[in-house]
C-alpha cells in the first residue's frame, strides 16, 4: 500500500518535471503517459521497451537516451504499464517485480507519469520504491526529485523529506525502525521547541516566527560547511552562537521596546507572524528554494539489534540530550533557573521581590533562540537537508509538542515533543507518508479540545 | 523602462481576481477579527474549502448554483468544527487551532491518497470545472478593450469573473454596513471590547461568536472561489502565507470599517506589482533575478504587517478607539 503511494507520488512529481521537454502535450482531448526508467546513480536506461494497455488500445514505446517514453493516448482511464524486462540495460533487474505490469490513472488534459527504477539484482525487492537504507540521499515521497518549488508554491516540498531513519532497510523491523525514528525525531524536535515554551512561559507570547530561528540554525550550518568550509563541530557552535544573537537581537530591538510601550500580547503575535513572513522571504532571497544539504556525504549506518541508525543522527541525539539535560539543571538548580520559573509563575511578584524580569526575559530569548538554531542543525542532519521554510513546516509540529506538554512547561515541551514524533513516524504505517504532519496537528486540536492544559500545564493558565 | 506598461499591469492586478478573492477574504477575517475579536490564523483554510467545494461538486456534474451551495457549506461546517471546541478557549489558542486546521487542509488536499477526488499537488486543472461559471456569462465569447486593458469576455481571467467578483464585494460590504449597525453587530463588538460584560448581560457570548465564525468563513469561501476560478485548484497556493498576505490586508485598510479590507486589497496589490515592476525596470537582471525580486515584495509584506501592526493597528480607515485588542 505505501510503496504503491510512494510510487505514485515519485510518479506526479516526474510528471510535471519531464513534460515540458517530451514530443506530447497534454490539450483537452489529448493525455500524456511519461515513462520514465532509471538507474539510480548512473542515470537514464535507454531503448527499454514498454507497452501501455488500456481503454481499447495498445501502444509499445521505447525510451530514448533520456530513459524516457512519451505515449499520447486520447481516452482517460485505467492504463497498465509493462516494461519487457527482457530490454533492461545489462545487469540490471528491475528494482520493485512487483509493480510491473503498473497501473495508472490517466486523465485528458494532463500528463501521466511512471518512473521505473532498475537495479543491480543484489538491491532489488526494496519493501518500498525508494532507495535502499544504503543510499540516504532521497528521501520517501521523493524528498529531492520535489525539489522544484518556487515563489509561488512555497510551503511545497519540504514536507516530502523524510529521514533515512524512517525507511526500513533490510535487516531491519519495521515496527522498532519506525519507534526509533520517532524516538529520535521526538529529542531533536524538543530540543527545537523548547525555546518557544520558555518564551511563552516568561512572556505569555507564542512566537510564530519560532519556525525561521530553526531554518537559521540550519542555514548557518549550511554557509559554515559548505561555503565557508568549516568543520561540522564548529559549524554547530557557530550557528549556536548566530541563534543566540537573533535572540538578543530581537529581544533588544523589536520586543523589548514592544512590551516597554504596554503593546498587547495579541498585537506581539501578529508581530512575529510578519517576522515570519519576513525572514521566510529573505531566506528564499539569499538561498533560492533549492535544499541546502549541510554535508553532502553519506552518513555511515549502522545495525543495533532490529532497527539501523546513521552515525550522524546517532551524535545528533546525543548532542540534543546533553542540551536538554544541561537545561533542566539550568532551571531546576541554578539562580537564574529559579529567577525564570519565578517570572514564568508571576512577573509582577518576581519584580516586587527584585528579580530583574526584563534581563532575565533578554537571557530567555537568547537561550531560546540558541536553543531553537541548535535544533535546526541538528534536525537538519537527520533529515538530511535544510531548505528556506524547513522550520516553518516544522513550526506547527512544535506548537503541537508544547501545547500537549503543556504550554510553559519545560519538561512538558519534552514529553510532547516525543509523542508527536512517534505518532508522526508510526503514522506512516496507516496513511500516506505525506500527510503524516498532519496526524500530529490532529492531535494538537485535539488536545486543545479534551485538556487544553496540557500534559504537565496547569489549569488556570487558560483563561 | 516603461511606465505606461507598469501603471498598466497595476491597474490590472488591483482590479483583478486575485485582488477580489482577498477583498472577500478579508472582509470575512473583518467579520472575526475587527467586529468579533477573534484571532482566526487559518482564512486560506476556509478559501480552499471553498475552491475545492466548488470544483469537486462542478466536476461531479452540480449545476453552478449546487456549486456554490457546496463551497459555502464546506465552510460552514468547518467554522461549525473549529469553533465548538475552541471558541470558549482563549484567543490564542483559536490563532493555534484555526492555523493548524488549514494546514491540515491544504496536507489533505495535497495528499496522493486523494488524487482522484482533488487531483494531488498538482492539483485540479482550470478547464475542469469553469465551464458551468462560463456557460452563465450573458457575454459573447470575444475580447474586449476597456482603457488600456485588453481581457476575454468569459474565459479565466475575464471582464465576467470581475464583474460577478466586484458585485459580491459589494453585497457583502454592503451586508458588513448592516450588521454593524444592527443589534447584532452591536453584541458582536461589545464581545470584542468585553467578553464578559456581555455575558454579564445575559447574552449568549458563544453562540454570537460561532456566528461571527460562521459567516467570516463563509466570505472566505467564496474568495476562494473567485481565487480559483482566474487559475486552477492548486493546495499550495492556498497556503499559510495567503492567511498572513489577508491580515495585512484588513490591518492596512482598517478593520472595523466596511471599506477598510476592499481598500486594502487594491492597495497591496497595487503596491506589490509597482515594486516587482519598478525593480525589475530598474535592476539589471545579473544583480537580481526575477525570482529573488519577487521575494523583496514578500519580505516588505512582512514588514509591513508588523509596522502596521504596532505603529498604526487601526489601519489607514479605521479608529483606534475602536480597536483596543485585547488577548483574553
Amino acid at each position: 500500500m505505501l510503496a504503491v503511494l510512494t510510487a505514485l507520488s515519485t510518479l506526479l512529481v516526474g510528471g510535471t518535471a519531464h513534460a515540458a521537454t517530451t514530443p506530447c502535450s497534454p490539450d483537452d482531448a489529448t493525455a500524456c503517459l511519461n515513462v520514465t526508467v532509471t538507474v539510480p546513480g548512473s542515470g537514464p536506461a535507454a531503448g527499454v521497451a514498454l507497452s501501455v494497455e488500456g481503454e481499447g488500445e495498445t501502444v509499445a514505446a521505447t525510451t530514448d537516451a533520456a530513459g524516457k517514453a512519451s505515449v499520447p493516448l486520447t481516452a482517460a482511464g485505467e492504463y497498465t504499464v509493462t516494461v519487457d524486462e527482457s530490454t533492461l540495460p545489462a545487469g540490471t533487474v528491475l528494482k520493485d517485480p512487483a509493480a510491473n505490469p503498473a497501473a495508472v490513472t490517466v486523465a485528458l488534459g494532463r500528463s501521466a507519469g511512471r518512473i521505473v527504477q532498475v537495479v543491480p539484482p543484489e538491491q532489488a525487492g526494496a519493501e518500498t520504491d525508494e532507495p535502499d537504507g544504503g543510499d540516504a540521499s532521497t528521501g520517501a515521497g521523493g524528498g529531492s526529485t520535489g525539489g522544484a518549488g518556487t515563489g509561488a508554491d512555497t510551503e511545497a516540498g519540504a514536507e516530502a523529506e523524510a529521514s533515512a531513519e524512517a525507511s526500513a532497510g533490510p535487516g531491519t523491523n519495521r515496527y522498532a525502525q519506525l519507534v526509533l525514528a520517532g524516538l529520535v525525531f521526538g529529542v531533536l524536535l524538543a530540543l527545537a521547541a523548547l525555546g518557544a515554551n520558555l518564551i511563552y512561559g516568561t512572556t505569555g507570547l507564542s512566537n510564530f516566527s519560532h519556525g525561521e530561528l530553526v531554518t537559521l540554525g540550519g542555514m548557518t550550518a549550511f554557509m559554515a560547511v559548505q561555503w565557508w568550509g568549516l568543520p561540522l563541530w564548529l559549524a554547530i557552535i557557530v550557528s549556536t552562537a548566530a541563534g543566540g544573537l537573533m535572540g538578543w537581537l530581537l529581544n533588544r530591538v523589536l520586543f523589548g521596546p514592544l512590551r516597554r510601550r504596554g503593546v498587547g500580547i495579541t498585537q506581539q503575535m501578529i508581530v512575529t507572524i510578519g517576522l515570519s513572513l519576513a525572514m521566510l522571504s529573505s531566506f528564499l532571497f539569499f538561498f533560492g528554494a533549492r535544499p541546502a544539504p549541510i554535508v553532502s556525504g553519506i552518513s555511515q549506518r549502522m545495525q543495533i539489534g532490529p532497527v539501523q541508525i546513521s552515525g550522524q543522527s546517532l551524535v545528533s541525539v546525543g548532542i540534543a540530550l546533553v542540551v536538554l539535560a544541561a537545561v533542566a539543571f539550568v532551571l531546576a538548580r541554578t539562580r537564574l533557573g529559579r529567577a525564570t520559573r519565578a517570572v514564568s509563575d508571576n512577573p509582577a511578584l518576581a519584580a516586587a521581590t527584585g528579580i530583574k524580569v526584563e534581563s532575565v526575559v533578554s537571557r530567555v530569548w537568547i537561550v531560546s533562540a540558541a536553543l531553537a538554531s541548535l535544533g535546526g542543525v541538528l534536525l537538519a542532519l537527520y533529515l538530511n537537508t535544510t531548505r528556506f521554510n524547513f522550520g516553518s513546516t516544522l513550526l506547527l509540529l512544535m506548537f503541537a509538542a508544547i501545547t500537549l506538554g503543556g504550554l510553559g512547561s519545560p519538561l512538558g515541551a519534552v514529553l510532547g515533543a516525543l509523542v508527536i514524533g512517534l505518532v508522526v513516524e508510526l503514522s506512516t504505517l496507516v496513511m500516506p507518508s505525506d500527510m503524516r504532519y498532519a496526524s500530529a496537528l490532529v492531535i494538537l486540536i485535539l488536545v486543545l479540545l479534551l485538556r487544553p492544559q496540557g500534559i504537565l500545564g496547569r489549569a488556570e493558565r487558560i483563561g | 523602462m516603461d511606465y505606461g506598461q507598469l501603471f498598466t499591469n497595476v491597474l490590472n492586478e488591483m482590479l483583478g481576481p486575485t485582488a477580489i478573492a482577498y477583498a472577500l477574504a478579508a472582509i470575512g477575517l473583518n467579520i472575526h477579527f475587527g467586529l468579533t475579536g477573534l484571532i482566526n490564523m487559518g482564512q486560506a483554510g476556509f478559501m480552499l474549502l471553498g475552491a475545492y467545494g466548488f470544483a469537486v461538486s462542478t466536476i461531479q456534474g452540480a449545476p453552478l448554483w449546487l456549486a456554490f451551495v457546496v463551497a459555502i457549506g464546506a465552510a460552514v461546517v468547518f467554522a461549525l468544527l473549529l469553533g465548538l471546541p475552541t471558541l470558549k478557549l482563549r484567543g490564542d489558542y483559536l490563532a493555534i487551532v484555526t492555523i493548524a486546521a488549514a494546514e491540515i487542509v491544504r496536507m489533505v488536499g495535497r495528499s496522493t491518497a486523494l488524487t482522484d477526488v482533488t487531483g494531488g499537488s498538482e492539483g485540479l486543472t482550470g478547464n475542469a470545472f469553469k465551464g458551468t461559471f462560463q456557460d452563465a456569462s450573458p457575454f459573447p465569447d470575444d475580447r474586449w478593450a476597456l482603457g488600456p486593458i485588453t481581457l476575454a469576455t468569459n474565459t479565466s481571467n475575464s471582464w465576467w469573473l470581475r464583474l460577478v467578483g466586484w458585485g459580491l464585494v459589494l453585497l457583502a460590504c454592503l451586508l458588513v454596513w448592516r450588521l454593524i449597525r444592527s443589534p447584532w453587530g452591536r453584541v458582536l463588538k461589545g464581545i470584542r471590547e468585553d467578553e464578559d460584560a456581555v455575558r454579564a448581560l445575559g447574552k449568549n457570548v458563544y453562540g454570537y461568536k460561532l456566528q461571527a465564525l460562521v459567516l467570516g468563513g463563509v466570505f472566505g469561501a467564496l474568495g476562494g472561489v473567485v481565487f480559483v476560478l482566474a487559475s486552477s485548484v492548486q493546495a499550495d497556493s492556498l497556503g499559510r502565507p495567503v492567511t498572513f498576505n489577508t491580515w495585512t490586508i484588513l490591518l492596512l485598510g482598517g478593520a472595523a470599517t466596511v471599506f477598510g479590507p476592499v481598500l486594502g486589497a487594491l492597495l497591496f496589490w497595487a503596491a506589490l506589482v509597482f515594486v516587482r515592476g519598478f525593480l525589475r525596470g530598474v535592476v539589471p537582471p545579473e544583480v537580481l533575478s526575477v525570482q529573488q525580486i519577487e521575494q523583496i515584495g514578500w519580505i516588505l509584506v512582512g514588514l509591513t504587517l508588523m509596522m502596521l501592526i504596532v505603529f498604526r493597528p487601526q489601519g489607514i480607515l479605521g479608529d483606534k478607539k475602536e480597536l483596543a485588542i485585547n488577548a483574553r
